[in-house]
């Protein structure tokens, strides 16, 4: 033991290097990607999964997509290289929602890769979804850490989509939607997973305002930095007392103050949960970008399989699945339909928790109705 | 199956159920092949920490909460961001992940890779830390999840000589963290897109160079993002998830091929799938010919996502910016809105780093702590930020004019 702290590694000796960026994206590139590197004339959907991509010169790459866990160890990514190495020439590609791409030139490989995959990893092939005809499979959960590795969630991350991507598991692999449908969860309002602007998102939720422990602020905490890390100012120093006083009233349960005072926990197990918003939308395509309303306002956590979530979550997806037309994302088929029908198609109920009085938020108003034009 | 020891886990054991690939088998398989490779005589520098993120994750689950806290800053020299401290409140208990920092890893653009980077960067995180890992984290780094302090520098000295130590086809570097410039990240483009109408790579890539100062140390009010999509589909989404969203466009005519279209018509319903969705009322179809009004078509992709054979964007391309997307903390989410609706793709990355450089400055003299510089807009208005990047006012940066006229003619009022 102790000869091995003596022994330096390699890496303790080296001279300290900084700022030399990022590999280079040519060098990683598959050799039939860097020749024909914006040369690719179209595409298509050979089947839920695999995408076709002929270039102008008639070179044609499969693109085969899997899903992963995201939460990956590096026996698992090894296992990756592996299979990379045996189908896809020593390339591939991970895509902003967590999934691998393998890249092959022999259709014939395809099948014994999803089979391999399956296998070795257990990842499901799909992912995708076909704009001709108008199908669309479920892409992956784009997510955070939760109880995995940070201080302020209100819900875990991974638990939650693992157990809604098991509900959903057949969206993944089949292409059975109407349009795209982006699910991303995020464990608390920071929102690290930006799901603001996503088709369905959950979100976890503080309900309660953090407990102060006088004994342990003073102990722990630098009094200025805390008041100063609340972003409504809810908080004022007690200098005589050497803690701090929260004004209930302002304080909208964010945690921060906890990131920089340990003495003043927000996390609280029966009080925290998770809410669900609809309806965003980032692309441009035939309706413009919206920001995720919501439509349930706190939900309990139930782990480990948070069967409320789950519940509502596919009881949204499906009830739009049933009733949208081809390419109306679920921003486009409520504006169609109207919130009223939203409401009572889907079954949720519609509280004043739901209208909008969050007032650092300038345009609040414009989601309040100013015709008398409805929908019974 | 093995002769390692894991901790009960009953309530993470329901999640290895289920078709869905399992991140507890995930951690479960570090846990037990780390202990495995150490005793085959693998330098392994924290053992059992996959082993103690398990008993740590348990109890969560059981008790509904978190157990990590905040830290202390921890960095490694020279750098202010990239790495994220964080320690557990079971010290006593789990003190195999007391410390359990994390990462950023600086990716390349698009996430390509070949695998060789890829086991590079495992085997030293095998040795130096949890051999956890998440491909990718939100912002688009290379997550590697948990280790000790005194193993930072270490670790990113092995990324630093990542391939003269590790046979790494290029060394890796940190990404941000904090309030800098966050790394910047791209849709695959021109790599595998034929929708692109700028390479996204490249311009990923270029600013991530030139900025390499704004992206290791922070300096600014708070967090700035940088994000690349080719064409207004938005793949990365950029507009709601980066301050400074790049969207590829076009201006002039679409391109059409009339015989694809004609192929396309013996397998979907045009008039129904194309034309009636067009959200302007551009094209029409007699079963023949497909015409676009491009005057009123508004490049919103749809015909071209159905028709990716027959129709291509246009060959007057570039991009448009857009300013201000974020989360909703803490003034409520915002969609980034347009800047600059159109710069030539000749002109992009030049002129996006003099739109960028300009921007800092003002942000870094006029932002307070914490503010975005979405809200900073908000809060001095679009008139002083376009002055800020030398922009005149378009019609196109806006729904429908203002519906006050509370103007503020501060040049009346000196
Ligand atoms: C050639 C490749 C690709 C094409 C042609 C393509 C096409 C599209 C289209 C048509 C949309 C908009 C759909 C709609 O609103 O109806 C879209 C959105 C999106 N794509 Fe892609 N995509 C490609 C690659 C990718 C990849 C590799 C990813 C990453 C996994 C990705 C992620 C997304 C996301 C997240 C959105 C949703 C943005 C939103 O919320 O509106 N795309 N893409
Ligand atoms: C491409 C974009 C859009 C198209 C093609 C579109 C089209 C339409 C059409 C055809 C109607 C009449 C529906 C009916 O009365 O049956 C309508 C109504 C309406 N639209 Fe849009 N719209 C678009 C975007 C928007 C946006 C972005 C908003 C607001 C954020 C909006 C708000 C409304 C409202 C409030 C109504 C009245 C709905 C009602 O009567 O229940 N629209 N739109
Ligand atoms: C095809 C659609 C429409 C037609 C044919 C139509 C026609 C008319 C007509 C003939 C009037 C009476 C004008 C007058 O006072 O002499 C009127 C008034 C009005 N229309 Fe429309 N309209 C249409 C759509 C709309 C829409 C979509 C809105 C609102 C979103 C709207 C808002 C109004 C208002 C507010 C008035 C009353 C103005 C006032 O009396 O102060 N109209 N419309
Ligand atoms: C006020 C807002 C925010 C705060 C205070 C915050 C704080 C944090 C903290 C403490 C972590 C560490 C989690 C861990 O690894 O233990 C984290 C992770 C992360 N955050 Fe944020 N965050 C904020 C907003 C955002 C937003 C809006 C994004 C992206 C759009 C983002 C992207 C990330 C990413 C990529 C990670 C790495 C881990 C992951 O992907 O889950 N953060 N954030
Ligand atoms: S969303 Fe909140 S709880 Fe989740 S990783 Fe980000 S800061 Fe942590
Ligand atoms: S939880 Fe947020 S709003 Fe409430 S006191 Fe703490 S920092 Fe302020
Ligand atoms: S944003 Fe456009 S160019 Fe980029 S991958 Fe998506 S569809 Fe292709
Ligand atoms: S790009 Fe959109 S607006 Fe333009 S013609 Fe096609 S469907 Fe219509």
């Amino acid at each position: 033991m102790v000869a091995q702290e003596v022994e330096k590694e390699p890496e303790e000796t080296v001279e300290i290097k900084t700022d030399f960026g990022p590999p280079h994206y040519e060098i990683m590139l598959h050799p039939i990607i860097k020749k024909n590197y914006g040369k690719w004339k179209y595409h298509e959907v050979v089947r839920p999964g695999v995408i076709k991509r002929v270039a102008e010169s008639g070179d044609v790459l499969y693109v085969v997509r899997f899903g992963s866990p995201r939460l990956l160890s590096v026996y698992t990514v090894r296992d990756i290289c592996d299979i990379a190495d045996k189908y896809s020439d020593g390339y591939l590609r991970f895509t902003s929602r967590h999934n691998v791409e393998f890249f092959l030139t022999d259709p014939d490989k395809i099948e014994p890769l999803i089979q391999e995959v399956q296998e070795k990893l257990g990842f499901p092939c799909g992912g995708t979804w076909d704009a001709t005809k108008g199908e669309y499979g479920l892409s992956n959960i784009v997510h955070t850490q939760g109880w995995v590795h940070c201080h302020t969630p209100a819900t875990d991350a991974s638990g939650i989509v693992k157990s809604v991507m098991d509900e959903l598991y057949d969206y993944f692999t089949d292409h059975k939607l109407p349009a795209l449908c982006r699910i991303s969860l995020a464990c608390c309002a920071n929102m690290c997973g930006a799901v603001h602007a996503s088709d369905i998102s959950m979100v976890g939720v503080h309900r309660k305002i953090p407990k102060i422990d006088d004994d342990a602020v003073r102990r722990t905490c630098e009094i200025p930095s805390t008041v100063a890390a609340c972003p409504t100012g809810a908080l004022k120093p007690d200098m005589k007392r050497k803690t701090v006083i929260l004004d209930k009233d302002k304080c909208m349960y964010c945690g921060n103050c906890y990131t920089m005072c340990p003495g003043m926990p927000i996390f609280d197990p029966e009080n925290d949960g998770v809410a669900v918003l609809v309806a965003g939308k980032i692309s441009d395509a035939r309706y413009p970008p919206q920001l995720s309303k919501v439509v349930v306002p706190w939900l309990p956590n139930n782990p480990p399989r948070w069967p409320e979530v789950v519940q509502t979550v596919k009881k949204i997806l499906e009830t739009w699945a049933t009733h949208a037309e081809k390419y109306e994302r679920i921003a486009e088929w409520i504006h169609r339909i109207g919130w009223e029908r939203f409401f009572e198609l889907t079954g949720l109920e519609f509280t004043e928790k739901l209208i909008d009085d969050y007032k650092r938020t300038p345009y609040i108003y414009a989601s309040y109705r100013t015709s008398a034009a409805f929908r019974w | 199956m093995t002769d390692v020891e894991l901790p009960e886990t009953p309530l993470l054991d329901e999640l290895e159920k289920g078709p869905w690939p399992s991140f507890v088998k995930e951690i479960k398989r570090a846990a037990i092949e780390q202990e495995k490779a150490m005793k085959a005589g693998k330098k392994i520098k924290l053992p059992g920490a996959a082993k103690g993120l398990l008993k740590v994750l348990e109890l969560a689950y059981k008790e509904k909460r978190t157990h990590w806290k905040h830290g202390g800053i921890v960095a490694v020299v020279g750098y202010g961001g990239g790495v994220i401290g964080r320690y557990c409140d079971l010290e006593d208990k789990v003190p195999e992940v007391w410390h359990f920092h994390t990462m950023r890893i600086n990716m390349p653009s698009g996430w390509f890779y070949q695998t060789k980077a890829l086991r590079a960067i495992c085997d030293a995180w095998e040795k130096w830390g949890s051999g956890l890992t998440n491909f990718h984290g939100s912002t688009g780094d290379i997550i590697l999840l948990g280790t000790r302090t005194e193993y930072l520098q270490p670790m990113a000295n092995a990324l630093a000589y990542l391939d003269k130590l590790y046979g790494s086809p290029a060394p890796f570097d940190i990404g941000g963290s904090g309030s800098d410039l966050r790394t910047p990240s791209a849709c695959m483009g021109p790599a595998l897109c034929e929708f692109a109408c700028y390479d996204t790579l490249k311009a990923c890539y270029e600013f991530t160079m030139r900025y390499q100062n704004e992206l290791h140390r922070p300096m600014w009010p708070y967090k700035f993002k940088i994000k690349c999509s080719g064409c207004p589909n938005d793949c990365v989404a950029a507009k709601a998830r980066s301050d400074f969203a790049i969207i590829g466009t076009w201006k002039d005519e679409i391109q059409i091929d009339q015989e694809a279209v004609k192929e396309y018509a013996k397998v979907i319903d045009i008039e129904k799938q194309v034309v009636k969705k067009c959200p302007t009322g551009a094209i029409s179809w007699d079963g023949k010919e497909l015409k676009i009004d491009n005057r009123e078509c508004i490049r919103c992709m749809h015909c071209i996502n159905v028709m990716p054979k027959a129709l291509k964007p246009g060959k007057e391309r570039g991009a448009t910016i857009l300013i201000g997307g974020k989360a909703p903390f803490v003034d409520g989410a915002i969609i980034g809105w347009v800047a600059i609706p159109f710069i030539p793709e000749n002109e992009l990355i030049e002129k996006c780093c003099e739109v960028l450089e300009a921007i800092w400055e003002w942000w870094d003299e006029e932002g307070k702590f914490r503010e975005r510089v979405g809200e900073l807009i908000w809060r001095k208005g679009m008139d002083e930020f376009l002055k800020v990047i030398n922009q005149k006012a378009d019609v196109r940066m806006v729904y429908a004019p203002r519906n006050n006229p509370f103007i503020f003619w501060r040049e009346l009022n000196q």
